[in-house]
């Protein structure tokens, strides 16, 4: 397996088969290791970081399901390969900005990854389309427990898995989701939620927008705290946490629909009109155009077999993607252009949104 | 009311309180419009408390000794420039500065998740062994025979029952 091979082929985020829900686009499960009596990554010397990577390379491509995976050194990569492994979060943008020895091993369906010489000497990742949690945990559980096998984790009774920053001593985990709350950010509660979740505990952030521009809508909720607490507990509570925000987007949405249908409706079908026709699109804009269409489908405005497009499309309309099937580095203005025309395509059959949707027909 | 608060990060008055609760204990973060502004506390896109709360336990104005991680060469104005460790041992060194950070990070100050059960077995079985090769060593000098024939059968019973895992070490 190569990384064009890898690049070529749909991930668990843009494939059409994978499970796919309203409101949590993705779950993720990570887990931070580092190898004992050695220091870690950012204090550690080149040829001990060479010696880590290999180690580790070793150790992690000799089980099953990394085992016909591709493992990559990070400076043997493009910029725009190291793009486009970001966009699909198969890697971190710290990861690609390390220049030696460091690396990745991703599973074939492009479900596991594991980041060598990171801010750990280890960080390994399940990513599940939909919400699955617990299913996450279990996986990177398993696969854990099979590298502990041939790996001595630096690890402490009292503390727990010892790691480079104190923020993720003991279990290491970090689980997280990632949601789609439109309407939250429509009727102005993102502040209130967002701060209500950080008294719980759990962080939130943006996806795509820098700034206070969240375009998408899209937002990143996990915990925050790895010391003093099961894991079993930390998903627990996340996944109670994440089903109040589920319920309070559902709320919104059938408050929107009560009292402001007609603006809700101009937004989704406006939405729609520009997919079909643009011409120029700015990557924030056309996310939170995909966003629009995706609470439209929600909504069941518009077929359900429009979600894995979209869902496709959040990926694939970012600046490294369309630059790889571009085959090429080209300009942010050459980007708008074809990011538009790349959505002209995709949406030019998809049919007209269904504004006959009244609020009794919601839950 | 209350007298005006400060600002935790400048001189002015404070107009955003956060509050978080963690193992029953309130941690408060008192801020002025612009560092909420500044530090993204107001930014509807979401932001970390928790990096915030870290700042702030890594701001106070301890003493810093001079001790060096034995293993590692680190030092404590190392961990105020990047906020991370140098090594796994650096967590016994620097164990007091370290006490006073996790208070109030983590729901706990103790590991209650997951034991890496095989490495810790592989490590008792490494603690065992060397004790018995020293007394081994130990007995053959002094000419203790009887004494060693019990070491070396131990060091052999040990070694085999434990082959496999050992292997994976060498
Ligand atoms: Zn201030
Ligand atoms: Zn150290």
């Amino acid at each position: 397996m190569t990384i064009s091979t890898l690049l070529d082929s749909a991930s668990e985020l843009t494939d059409s088969t994978s499970s796919k829900t309203a409101i949590v686009l993705m779950t993720r499960v990570r887990l931070a290791r580092n190898l004992s009596g050695q220091p870690f990554p950012g204090w550690a010397r080149p040829a001990q970081r060479d010696l880590i990577l290999d180690k580790c390379q070793k150790a992690v491509t000799s089980i099953s399901p990394l085992k016909r995976g591709l493992s990559l050194s990070v400076n043997e990569l493009s910029e725009l390969e190291k793009l486009n492994l970001v966009e699909r979060h198969l890697i971190s943008r710290e990861l690609s900005g390390s220049t030696q020895g460091s690396g990745v091993i991703i599973s074939r369906d492009q479900t596991f990854s594991v980041m060598v010489n990171e801010e750990d000497h280890l960080r390994i990742q399940v990513l599940r389309s939909g919400f699955h949690l617990k299913k996450a945990w279990n996986q990177i559980d398993d696969l854990d427990s099979a590298l502990e096998e041939a790996l001595d984790f630096a690890f402490s009774p009292s503390l727990g898995y010892l790691t480079a920053c104190p923020t993720n001593l003991g279990t290491g985990l970090r689980a997280s989701a990632m949601m789609h709350l439109p309407a939250l950010v429509i009727s102005s509660q993102m502040e209130k939620v967002v701060r209500a979740v950080n008294q719980l505990g759990m962080v939130v952030r943006g996806l795509f927008g820098e700034g206070s521009d969240a375009s998408g809508s899209i937002f990143q909720i996990s915990n925050q705290m790895t010391l003093g607490e099961t894991e079993e507990d930390i998903i627990k509570r996340l996944s109670s946490v994440l089903q109040s925000i589920v319920e309070h987007e559902m709320n919104a949405r059938q408050k929107l629909i009560e009292t402001d249908s007609g603006k809700l409706f101009d937004k989704l079908g406006r939405a729609y009109g520009i997919l079909q026709n643009s011409h120029l699109l700015t990557s924030g804009e056309a996310m939170n155009l995909l966003s629009l269409v995706r609470l439209g489908v929600d909504l069941k405005m518009y077929p359900e077999s429009c979600r894995s497009i979209i869902d496709r499309l959040f990926i694939e309309a970012q600046p490294g993607h369309l630059q790889y099937a571009q085959k090429g580095a080209c300009d942010p203005q050459q980007r708008d252009f074809l990011r538009a025309a790349k959505l002209r395509t995709e949406f030019a059959n998809v049919t007209k949104p269904d504004f006959s949707v009244s609020a009794s027909d919601k839950n | 009311m209350n007298s005006p608060l400060k600002c935790d990060f400048c001189v002015n008055s404070a107009t955003v309180h956060l509050t978080q609760i963690v193992n029953n204990k309130v941690h408060k973060v008192d801020l002025c419009e612009e560092c909420a502004q500044k530090k993204g506390v107001t930014d509807p896109s979401g932001f970390s408390l928790a990096d915030l709360l870290l700042k702030a336990s890594l701001n106070p104005e301890k003493a810093l000794t001079g001790t060096r991680c034995p293993k590692c060469n680190f030092t404590q104005p190392d961990f105020k420039k990047t906020g991370r460790f140098g090594c796994p041992s650096c967590y016994e060194t620097f164990k007091d500065m370290l006490d006073a950070m996790l208070d109030g990070m983590h729901k706990g100050t103790t590991h209650v998740g997951k034991v890496p059960k095989l490495a810790l077995t592989r490590k008792s079985l490494y603690e065992r062994l060397t004790k018995l090769e020293t007394g081994l060593t130990e007995a053959v000098k002094s000419e203790r025979y009887e004494e060693a024939a019990r070491f070396r059968d131990e060091i052999n019973e040990v070694k085999q029952s434990a082959a496999p895992k050992l292997e994976e070490k060498r």
